[in-house]
């Protein structure tokens, strides 16, 4: 994309007026998406961003700059204003010298999306709304979209690293709208995965849409949720965000080095039930959260956050493992070329327990099921989190029973950590996730097994 | 500027006869400013810019973009090439002047394009120290200055042909407060055009009451009761509200109030406008995204559904005429539609005397999860929150850790009063205070 001798001039530049690190961020990708509802394939869009951020870090100052010239002078340019930005202080200009070729160092996906026909990406678009429909004539309503990317990177520093990674995206959602006697309820799936259109060899969209459908038809029937505080059993692979939200942020090294996170100094304390073992892991393969390596040219790994409800280590980027004198972890990301990286997670989840999921909705004698989860937010300074169920029941004497309307769910993050009492054995993982950090949206994967928080507040209308 | 105009005059002007053509080109740039313990902590500063083109033949819609300015002819060719792949659609077009005048706001100030980037960083640095001056018991977590630029022009073989400019900037601050092993959060932030329009005390000492008037909350007890919304947690209330009185969401069977038109549907103390010719709107505009001049449109008066908001596609399928409410999210994308600049029409008392009134309530100071609690399609409305009650007319014990809930009909059904506190956000709605009278809280 750029070449090896106009980055480090680059890079020697940009540490001109003293600075302590400099880094190159280039990426070039391109994405198709194409949109279905009420009926039509509404568009296919195609677009391309190419560009590339400059990073200048100075004492605890950062400058960041961006372009979309990818010429030797747009960098230059770049790198000048992301210079004075970190205002360095004296010395001068660094010699750099880079190693590595600036390639992908994984092997690529077998089907590049971008060698697939429109034709084809529409077609699946077509089967999904069908597939929807064919659940009821209650099904007045099926959007989808279909959406792929083949993102290249570039990325190398002053500490001689010159790195590249292809990353490609291929993402599916559907949802349906149902019409009934008490108004109109909702359902959505969605798949999205870190690979090519062999994807969908083993994924079948026409049962997505038709789970998407089956979900509103459910909630037609569907009664005010509960408000009060009840035990709350979250089924397999829906609820990982609980987890992202609930603790995953609060582990930022970022958030923890600014005291802005209840989980700060707590290493190697029980901050969580002993059943919780929480890892964070950008290696796993096909993942929404996975990268080969992280946006600051580090490659990802597997961390272990919690192991049996101790706290044993928090997700760092570049400057957060320098300050610490540690090892990055892999967890530097950013959105595109023109963001800044910050810690951020990848694919989050909890491992499996020893109990049967059957089993832990019927020691539950009076409380809520959730199937599926919506998004989340949370407050990292106090803990509190919120997030939205989409799918749920109500459990009465050990039995799942009435569909109930949409609402949030609210709790204390070490709080219900510490109520987690029953973990199943059946691991999934969820849905595509995206993560809204500052405002800088990333992929991220979640997952965790079936199980019981004792105590959570459900936000219903219902005494 | 006239750049931009000459790039989407030569792609509209590359149009053949049997197809429409719409270029939007923009450009644009930011500054970021973050500071932390009397240290700009980073600093950005970014330029982007990239064209959008919508070709449409024979009912069907092709649409590509490009983030540079280099090459238009292949971002047409690209649409071309998309077009083949979508469904025809009868009401597929682009929009046609309609003959409203422009009205001509003033949304670009020289002085912010002219100042310098000293006084931006004592400005974000001046906010932190303020923040913090209030009260020993905060520090701050961020506090920022940001400003930003764009530039655009959009023009369509159908004949329109426009092009503005706007800036703005604003700042922002995050604090926490600590007292016995407790961490609570606030937050405040000014906006304007300029420098000067900047209120950075004010922003402060917001942020420092916020966090530390939660010091001490405690989780409430479930109940029904009374709630006052801040005027903040209003204009978000009303930003999802939006998408109920939404042309599209209409036209496609999603509104739940997509049979109500003419019909009450708020309590008679409720008018909802959406007016970004108002310029004291964060996001007023003279023209819509589709290049139609904006307007000041009543939704709801006294309670009753005046009309939807449309681009030109949802006016034709409606059988009505555009609002010209077509939004877009930059040029990587067609626009579609909704509210540009709400702004409820206020009453006549304040906050304070409101409460005044009270005996049992809530005022909600912050809500959480709005987006993932809310469903615009089913009305179900449920959200985190944390604020403080209201006992005897009075504001008493801060509370957190818990949801309210309704529905979006029986809210705006159950709206006792309007405040006269308008106050203008960084976002597509204005806020003010709102009491809603039968709301139910989930805690303890």
């Amino acid at each position: 994309m750029i070449d090896h001798d106009i980055v480090e001039r680059v890079l020697s530049s940009a540490t001109r007026t003293g600075a302590d690190f400099a880094e190159l961020y280039a990426e070039d990708k391109r994405s198709t998406s194409a949109s279905f509802d009420d009926g039509r394939v509404e568009q296919v869009n195609t677009g391309r961003d190419r560009g590339a951020g400059i990073r200048v870090i100075s004492g605890d100052t950062t400058g960041y700059a961006y372009t979309a010239d990818l010429s030797e002078p747009g960098l230059l340019a770049a790198a000048a204003a992301a210079a004075a930005a970190a205002r360095g202080g004296g010395g001068g200009a660094r010699i750099i010298s880079l190693t590595g070729d600036g390639r992908p160092t994984r092997p690529s996906v077998a089907l590049a999306p971008d060698g697939i026909s429109k034709a084809s990406k529409v077609e699946l678009l077509l089967r999904v709304d069908e597939a929807a429909r064919s659940m009821g004539p209650e099904i007045v309503q099926v959007s989808a979209g279909y959406g792929d990317s083949r993102k290249r990177v570039l990325i190398a520093n002053t500490d001689g690293l010159f790195v590249g990674d292809e990353q490609v995206r291929v993402l599916m959602r559907v949802s349906a709208v149902a019409d009934g006697d008490a108004g109109m309820q909702t359902g959505y799936q969605s798949m999205g995965h870190t690979t090519g259109w062999e994807i969908f060899d083993t994924v079948d969209v026409t049962a997505l849409a038709r789970e998407a459908a089956r979900q509103a038809i459910t909630k037609l029937s569907a009664r005010p949720a509960p408000s009060g505080t009840l035990p709350v059993v979250i089924e397999h692979g829906s609820g990982g965000v609980l987890f992202h939200e609930a603790c995953g942020h609060g582990l930022e090294a970022d958030l923890v080095a600014k005291g802005a996170s209840v989980y700060a100094g707590k290493s190697g304390q029980l901050v969580a039930s002993p059943l919780v073992t929480l890892v964070d892991d950008g290696t796993m393969p096909g993942e929404w959260g996975t990268l080969g390596i992280d946006d600051e040219g580090h490659s990802t790994q597997r961390n272990v956050l919690i192991q049996d409800g101790v706290l044993t280590d928090y997700m760092y980027d570049h400057i957060r493992s320098v300050r610490e004198g540690r090892a990055p972890s892999g967890n530097g990301r950013r959105q595109s070329y023109q963001h800044l990286p910050m810690v951020r997670m990848t694919n989050t989840f909890v491992l499996d327990g020893t109990d049967d999921p059957a089993d832990i909705v019927s020691a539950t004698d009076h409380g809520v099921y959730v199937a599926k989860l919506g998004g989340g937010s949370v407050n990292t300074a106090t803990g509190d989190f919120v997030f939205g169920m989409t799918e749920a029941y109500l459990i009465e004497n050990g039995r799942i029973t009435a569909p109930l309307r949409d609402g949030n769910l609210t709790g204390n993050g070490p709080q219900v950590l510490a109520d987690i009492d029953m973990l199943g054995n059946d691991f999934a993982m969820g849905g595509p996730g995206t993560c809204g950090k500052d405002g800088q949206g990333v992929p991220v994967g979640d997952g965790q097994p079936t199980l019981r928080v004792k105590a959570l507040t459900v936000g219903g209308t219902a005494a | 500027m006239s750049e931009l105009v000459s790039i989407a005059d030569r792609i509209v002007g590359a149009a053949t006869t049997d197809e429409q053509v719409e270029a939007f080109v923009a450009r644009g740039g930011e500054t970021e400013i973050r500071v932390y313990e009397g240290q700009i902590e980073h600093y950005v500063s970014a330029q982007s810019e990239g064209i959008g083109v919508r070709v449409i033949r024979d009912g069907r819609t092709g649409f590509a973009y490009a983030g540079a300015l280099d090459d238009p002819e292949e971002v047409l060719a690209e649409a071309r090439s998309n077009v083949e792949f979508s469904t025809v659609d009868e009401w597929a077009g682009l929009a046609v002047d309609d003959g409203v005048e422009t009205s001509r706001l003033e949304l670009w100030n020289d002085a912010l394009s002219g100042t310098a980037t000293d006084d931006k960083i004592a400005l974000a640095l001046e906010l932190e120290r303020l923040s913090a001056g209030f009260d020993d018991r905060v520090r701050v977590d961020d506090a920022n200055y940001v400003d930003m630029h764009a530039e655009s022009a959009v023009a369509t073989s159908t004949g329109i042909r426009r092009s503005g400019r706007e800036n703005g900037c604003y700042v922002s601050v995050s604090t926490l407060a600590d007292e016995r092993g407790e961490t609570q959060t606030g937050f405040g932030f000014s906006v304007g055009r300029c420098l000067d329009d900047l209120d950075p005390e004010r922003a402060a000492r917001e942020a420092s009451d916020r966090a530390t008037r939660l010091l001490g909350a405690t989780k409430p007890s479930s109940g029904r009761l009374t709630v006052v919304f801040d005027p903040l947690v209003t204009a978000q209330f009303l930003s999802v509200l939006a998408s109920t009185l939404n042309g599209e969401a209409v036209v496609k069977g999603r509104s739940l109030f997509r049979d109500r038109l003419g019909t009450e549907i708020a309590a008679s103390t409720f008018t909802l406008i959406d007016d970004p010719t108002d310029v004291r709107a964060y996001s007023a505009a003279e023209v819509d995204g589709e290049g139609l001049a904006t307007r000041r449109n009543v939704l709801i008066r006294d309670g009753v559904l005046q009309q939807f908001v449309h681009s030109s596609y949802s006016a034709r399928r409606a059988d009505t005429v555009s609002t010209a409410n077509a939004v877009r999210g930059g040029f990587s994308s067609t626009p579609g539609v909704g509210v540009l600049a709400l702004q409820p029409v206020p009453g006549t008392r304040s906050q304070a005397e409101i409460i005044a009134g009270i005996d049992h309530g809530l005022l909600v100071q912050s809500v959480s999860g709005i987006h993932s609690g809310v469903n615009p399609i089913s009305g179900d409305f449920s959200t985190g929150a944390a604020g403080l009650m209201i006992s005897n007319g009075e504001v008493s014990t801060p509370v957190r850790e818990f949801t309210i809930a309704s529905t979006l009909q029986r809210m705006l059904a159950d709206v006792v009063e309007v405040g006269s506190d308008l106050e203008w956000l960084p976002m597509r709605a204005a806020g003010l205070t709102l009491v809603i009278d039968d709301i139910t809280l989930s805690g303890a």
